[in-house]
């Protein structure tokens, strides 16, 4: 399941749902990503993410099927904040459930690489006086090149 | 009339989010598109950056491809999300 939220939610209780849905989990594994207090700009005032409707979502469902197609996953779920936010906001929830707990580490891992530079989402910081547009690192790149399949171009 | 959509840092540079167009004849493919929005938003090199990908109706397209009017056309900047 897939979820753009403009407003604030609360990882704890999107986890408590997400348990209380699947059955038969060995094993979930939940990552929240939150708006950090600090950049290199100053202290943050807000953050603005922009998605581009239905392509944002229909990249993320097909991320989505890769993650099933890859790992024995019994479900999964990923709520992505859109709009203006404050620090310490959850921006970002993925949670995964599989049999045994490898297949859900790596899949969510998996679905952060994606979501950290693939997914149709721009970012705008607010820090000090200023705002700029935020682009992907390029650690975000190599995390997310773990993930090529060998014969992959 | 074609849809022009300029997302993330594209946008200050345009001044707008998007805007409705009239494609001129001479732009018939997406590197001609590029190279006429950049003179119409006197945008540097702006858009004709690798870096800037194009999605028409929305596809991302391997380029050069045709666009047309009726077309909704976006111009993407790096993405990344989380």
């Amino acid at each position: 399941m897939i979820r753009l939220s403009e407003s604030p939610f609360d990882p704890g209780e999107a986890l408590r749902g997400f348990s209380a849905s699947v059955e038969g989990a060995g094993g979930i594994v939940s990552f929240t990503g939150h708006v950090r207090p600090a950049s290199k700009a100053g202290t943050v005032e807000r953050l603005h993410l922009q998605a581009y409707s239905p392509m944002t979502e229909q990249g993320i469902e097909a991320a989505l099927k890769e993650a099933k197609d890859r790992w024995p996953l019994l479900g999964a779920h990923i709520i992505h904040r859109i709009g203006d936010m404050l620090p310490g906001e959850a921006i970002v929830f993925v949670a995964t459930a599989a049999a045994h707990r490898r297949a859900a580490f790596e899949a969510a891992d998996f679905l952060m690489d994606y979501l950290k530079t693939e997914a149709i989402f721009w970012k705008k910081e607010t820090a000090g006086d200023t705002s700029h547009w935020i682009e992907p690192r390029s650690e975000d790149y190599k995390d997310s090149a773990r993930w090529t399949k060998q014969g992959d171009t | 009339m074609a849809k022009l959509l300029y997302f993330g840092r594209l946008a200050d540079i345009t001044g707008t989010n998007g805007e409705t167009q009239n494609l001129p004849e001479a732009v018939s493919n997406t590197d001609q598109l590029r190279e006429w929005v950049n003179s119409i938003h006197q945008a540097g090199d702006t858009f004709l950056q690798a870096s800037i990908r194009i999605a028409i109706n929305n596809e991302m397209v391997r380029e050069p491809c045709k666009v047309s009017n009726g077309d909704e056309i976006a111009f993407l900047p790096p993405v990344g999300g989380g």
